[in-house]
């Protein structure tokens, strides 16, 4: 890397190892004076495990950080506080019960004859806050104010205490337009004097609008840092759902792929209020339905109404035309259902129970407790499913917590092909997971599917979709917005719909209204 | 390896610590091996400690299910009162012995019932859900026997108390035979599987399709029932239910029992029988105690000092460094992951 | 019905305040500690036909063992202007505001079964029992009774640290003093409970070559004493004969085992303690003359002579 005399903050060849899965794997990154940055990437991508090696919230496994030049290496975050970095999560991080000079100025109170000197601490709170244009009464408690506002007091106590780097981890997910306005007035005077900002977010519009450059991240990868001026919005999309090999693979997809079983699954009007608008979808028999959109546009909603994990609150849903009551888990279960959901920890393994246990627990749930699956066929099962595929195991009665994500990843798609479903659900099915077992997980979802077993894969890998579906459903704001079938199906065309028409002026397009 | 040896394996922590305790007891009362037959029944400390362990052994066999599914039972203690009271005053307002006992029961029952929905249903965390009842319950025993201790002369259900059945006190074959019966009642059919997914995440288990407000609710009810019948047992044996002290501070010792049987309060994997004899080890100590003619000021210290011991012997972290000792006394073996 | 009465008190915390007997020259009003025990409900029956008996209105409040329930109790009596308070204290600090308005309102407060820690100014008189005098009558029963000859003696102490407990064992010990044929071997707490009573003297027995060491049991309650002879019998031993059994508190079940001749003698604690207060009070009105600041109540010892058959059968209704 070439020193450049305005960077501020700079990581080179950054790693990060979590077990089983490597989180960060020779990401460089760097931060100029006087730049807003955006830090984009979908989920898992490994922008908060960026952030965490930056903040010393996590111990990187290798590569170097220099501040101003020098080489750091922040212990912990209050370490990487006092080196001038300080960060701003989207929960502001204070105490809601003191009042707001108490959280400017908490552990480090000016004091008088050893005493803290409160005169002097809301002087000094006014003093700082009058910078930021904010005219309060310090001494009232901070969660007498709105988010927004506490989201600045806390940018202020950040800056005060650190001034050199501010994080700004999705300040904006829980602000009106009005608000993200003020918040950006904020950040632009800051930029003026001469920090470095660091901006993570979802909302694309907000990127165009506040940063200068973006870094986006793919897979714990970097995938590559751009101005954000000369840097197109679909390319921008491009990069974040991967496109580089899209031609090959497009090539390899075979284009034109039909099922031509009949529909078996019929959805209509399915949808739930502020989850995911309602949706007409066909579903026919040995046939893959990819679902596309960026983290946020209702695609695990669709999966969760389709599974009953959230009750659908409209339309109906039919199987081989007869209707069928889809209000819970169990009762999607009872309709040969099966969901392999995103957060594999949270919703999917049973972490201390064995992997033969993980295996047959969503049959033996249909069985129900009084008819227990024997020993020795639960035995066989998981011998089965752990040769088939191909689980990495030392033993079947090994806690599942201690395996690699790719393969607790595996004996999920175990437990519900153990059920024999006819309609599998994967969602994210091979995030986080290694090279060779994303291949793998590829190839089941082909198999399973030239058997007849109709499946919706949600993916944010976007060649992955065209390789294996035969429609893909594009996602936008909660809504199915399109539908593409046989040649339709590249990935240029996916990012282009999931990009959708730029023009629909968003909120915080009126927000950069109002402010000029 | 065989199902006795694993299932011994589990349990040998606990069958050490017991012995002892045990150990220990015999030195300060040497007697206490002793053992006689006398009116046709066993007698002897070491029948004192099955029996007067009853009420702790019959509760913990209801908190560890319950403690599996992660949640706890502070109600525990207040059920026995209640049941208590309720066999007492069913007995002396002349119902027959069975119908007290199928009262006495269903309303241990409607215990559980009402703590589970207050979990399942409602979502309440466990610890506030079951202290309402532990507050309340003993209020509602007083109210049942008018605040005095309610005595009772029938002959069958003082036989539950201080009855015998093979030698063996009855209080002893009960709980035996409960532990028994849901020991294998979890680990014939596919509750205790279930109990444990729900335990450890209860999010993934109702994915799963497991029928998680099903097996929440059947925890507590079991807890309920164990618990009537603790109530009976002690109102049986002094012939009187006392609400103001029947079961008082014994859902702590339930508690206990399951944590030095080796069940996290986390949720998750659990063994009754280990339950069992963390009960047994706490009344060896209670007995032992007594027996060894300490004044009884020393009481409380002396159990604590006791049971610190051995949680602090069971304590990962210390198992942790003892095996690290040993390893590193003996010579290294390659073969050490595989053993695991 | 009392079931819903009981049920209807319970929700409100302060209140109960219902009045007993009408048409009278003199209204007492009663501020209880709660229904804790047996003996505490034989005491508030007993209080209600005592005032009864002499034509007196009572006003009756329970405290659900509450202090605070027992300052507002004695507020509103004081609003009414009864004509004297009785209050069975359930702590012994915190009253000297409350007994101040009191006095300030010329209203004389007398304290049953338990003491203050307050100027002995702010209330008229104490009744209470004399918790060393009890464990001394029941220590010189059994100085009497075995007359010399040689006698172990097991005792279930009361709640350690509670001051019956320490001065039930304090007047007991202070009876046997010099009598050396008496030794007491073996001392444990029962808890006041029939449950630990019973399973302190199994191990008891155990301890003492299966009971044959042990000529005599002394507990500090009734309760205790209770479970004690159940051990007893189950050891395949008499009570009453093969051991003798004095205990303290006097409650009808006691005098059910002394009946059976299993229990041979206990120590009364009066549930009467409003009798002695009323009495105290008329002299004051009738001719101001102030009692003194301690009414000792009686400590009566029973035994298997004094038909304990009747006597339960008297103390049965009182709500023990």
């Amino acid at each position: 890397m070439q020193p450049d005399p305005d960077t501020i903050l700079s990581a080179n060849r950054i790693d990060k190892v979590f077990p089983g899965a490597k989180a960060l794997s020779n990401v460089d990154f760097s931060l100029r004076r006087g730049e807003v940055h955006a830090l984009l990437g979908e989920n898992g991508a490994g922008k908060s495990t960026l952030v965490k090696c930056l903040t010393g919230a996590y111990h990187r496994d290798g590569g170097t950080i220099l501040l101003e030049g020098a080489e750091i290496d922040p212990r912990d975050t209050l370490d990487a506080q006092r080196l001038g970095i300080g960060t701003v999560y989207q929960e502001v991080n204070l105490l809601p019960n003191l009042s707001v000079a108490e959280n400017l100025f908490l552990g480090r109170q000016p004091r008088r004859f050893g005493l803290i000197d409160t005169a002097a601490v809301n002087r000094q709170a006014r003093a700082l806050l009058a910078e930021y244009e904010l005219d309060i009464d310090v001494t009232d408690g901070l969660d007498s104010f709105s988010v927004a506002i506490q989201q600045v007091i806390a940018i202020a106590r950040a800056v005060d205490v650190s001034g050199k780097v501010l994080i700004l981890d999705e300040p904006t997910a829980s602000l009106d337009a009005h608000e993200v306005a003020m918040l950006f007035r904020v950040v632009r005077r800051l930029k003026a004097r001469g920090l470095g900002i660091i901006f993570i977010t979802h909302f694309l519009e907000q990127v165009y609008e506040i940063t200068d450059r973006v870094t986006i991240l793919r897979n714990g990868q970097l995938v590559g840092t751009r101005e954000t001026a000369s840097l197109e919005r679909r390319e921008l999309i491009a990069m974040m759902l991967g496109r580089e090999l899209a031609a090959e693979v497009h090539d390899e997809a075979g284009t034109a792929k039909t099922a031509d079983g009949p529909v078996r699954f019929q959805f209509r009007d399915f949808g739930r209020k502020g989850r995911v608008n309602p949706f007409n979808l066909d579903v026919k028999a040995g046939e893959v339905i990819g679902i596309a959109g960026l983290l946020g546009s209702g695609r695990t909603e669709t999966a969760e109404v389709m599974f009953g994990a959230r009750r659908a609150d409209s339309g109906t849903a039919t199987i081989d035309g007869k209707a069928a009551d889809l209000s819970s888990p169990r009762a999607a279960i009872r309709h040969k259902f099966g969901f392999c959901p995103e957060d594999r920890k949270t919703d999917g393994i049973i972490g201390d129970l064995s992997v033969r246990e993980n295996i047959a627990l969503a049959l033996q749930a249909r069985r129900g407790w009084a008819r227990p699956i024997p020993r020795a066929e639960q035995d066989r099962l998981a011998a089965e499913y752990i040769k088939a595929l191909d689980i990495r195991t030392t033993d079947a009665e090994k806690p599942i917590r201690l395996l690699s994500g790719g393969n607790q990843q595996k004996a999920i798609l175990a437990r519900w092909l153990a059920t024999n479903p006819e309609f599998l659900i994967l969602d994210e099915p091979t995030r986080g997971i290694d090279v060779g077992a994303h291949a793998e997980i590829i190839r089941l979802i082909e198999t399973l599917c030239e058997k007849g077993m109709s499946l919706i894969v949600i993916s944010s890998e976007i060649e992955e979709l065209v390789v294996y579906s035969h429609r893909v459903i594009v996602l936008r704001d909660h809504e199915h917005v399109a539908e593409l079938t046989g040649a339709e199906i590249t990935t240029e065309s996916i990012v282009n719909t999931i990009a959708g028409p730029a023009k629909t002026p968003s909120k915080s397009a009126a927000a950069a209204g109002e402010i000029a | 390896m065989s199902m006795i040896g694993l299932y011994g394996k589990r349990l040998l922590p606990q069958f050490i610590a017991l012995a002892i305790i045990l150990g220990l007891v015999s030195i300060a009362f040497p007697g206490f091996f002793n053992l006689q037959i006398q009116n046709g029944r066993l007698y002897g400390s070491l029948i004192d400690i099955l029996n007067r362990g009853a009420p702790v052994a019959l509760l913990a066999i209801g908190m560890t299910v319950v403690i599996a599914t992660k949640g706890i039972d502070l109600s525990v203690g207040a059920v026995m009162a209640i049941c208590g009271a309720v066999a007492a005053s069913a007995i002396t307002s002349g119902y027959s012995l069975p119908a007290t006992l199928l009262i006495t029961v269903g309303v241990g029952v409607l215990c559980g019932l009402w703590n589970g929905i207050l979990v399942a249903v409602l979502d309440i965390q466990p610890i506030i859900a079951t202290l309402v009842l532990m507050v309340a319950g003993r209020g509602i025993a007083q109210m049942v026997t008018n605040g005095a201790i309610l005595t009772f002369n029938d002959e069958g259900l003082i036989f539950i108390g201080s009855g015998s059945l093979f030698g063996l006190p009855m209080p002893v074959v009960i709980w035996i035979t409960a532990g028994i019966l849901v020991a294998l009642l979890v680990r014939r059919t596919a509750l205790g599987m279930l109990i444990e997914a729900v335990g450890v995440n209860r999010r993934a288990s109702t994915l799963a399709g497991v029928s998680t407000p099903v097996l929440l609710i059947a925890a507590y009810v079991l807890s309920g029932l164990c618990a009537s019948v603790a109530g009976i047992i002690a109102a049986a044996d002094i012939r009187g239910a006392d609400a103001n002290n029947a079961g008082l501070w014994l859902e702590l010792d339930a508690i206990l029992a399951v944590v030095i049987g080796g069940t996290s309060l986390l949720g998750g994997r659990f063994s009754v029988a280990a339950s069992l004899l963390g009960a047994m080890i706490i009344q060896s100590i209670n007995t032992g105690i007594l027996l060894s003619g300490f004044p009884p000021e020393f009481n409380l210290i002396i159990k604590a000092a006791i049971i610190v011991f051995i949680l602090v012997l069971q304590s990962p972290k210390l198992q942790g460094t003892l095996a690290f000792f040993s390893r590193s006394n003996a010579a290294p073996k390659p073969a050490e992951s595989k053993a695991k | 019905m009392k079931f819903i009465k009981a049920l209807s008190c319970a929700t409100v915390l302060a209140g109960c305040v219902f009045s007993g007997a009408s048409a009278a020259d003199m209204t007492v009003g009663f501020s209880q500690i709660g229904s804790e025990s047996g003996w505490r409900a034989a005491e508030t029956t007993v209080t209600k036909q005592e005032a009864e008996k002499r034509g007196i209105d009572l006003k009756f409040a329970d405290a659900q063992q509450k202090q605070e329930n027992q300052i507002k109790a004695l507020r509103s009596f004081i609003a009414q202007g009864v004509d004297a308070i009785f209050v069975a204290p359930v702590v012994a600090t915190g009253w000297d505001e409350v007994l101040g308005e009191a006095k300030d309102a010329n209203i004389p407060v007398i304290l049953l079964d338990r003491t203050v820690d307050a100027d002995k100014s702010l209330y008229m008189t104490a009744v209470t029992s004399d918790l060393v005098h009890e464990g001394n009558v029941a220590g010189k029963w059994l100085v009497d009774t075995t007359a010399g000859k040689p006698c172990n003696v097991v005792e279930l102490q009361g709640t350690t640290g509670s001051s019956p407990a320490i001065d039930r064992k304090k007047g007991f010990e202070e009876a046997l003093k010099g009598h050396d044929n008496l030794k007491i071997v073996r001392s444990q707490t029962g808890d006041f409970t029939r449950t630990k009573g019973k399973e302190v003297m199994e191990s008891f027995l155990k301890a003492e070559n299966g009971g044959k060491n042990i000529c005599a049991l002394y507990a500090h309650n009734d309760d205790m004493a209770v479970g004690a002879i159940q051990a007893i019998k189950e050891a395949g031993l008499k009570p009453g004969t093969d051991i003798l059994v004095v205990s303290i508190d006097a409650v009808p079940d006691i005098f059910q085992a002394m009946a059976a001749g299993e229990a041979n003698a206990t120590v009364e604690l009066t549930p009467n303690m409003a009798g002695p207060a009323f009495d105290a009070l008329a002299a004051f009105k009738k001719d101001g003359k102030e009692p003194p600041k301690w009414i000792q109540t009686e400590s009566k010892l029973y035994t298997q002579a004094d038909e304990p058959q009747k006597v339960y059968e008297a103390k049965k209704g009182l709500g023990y």
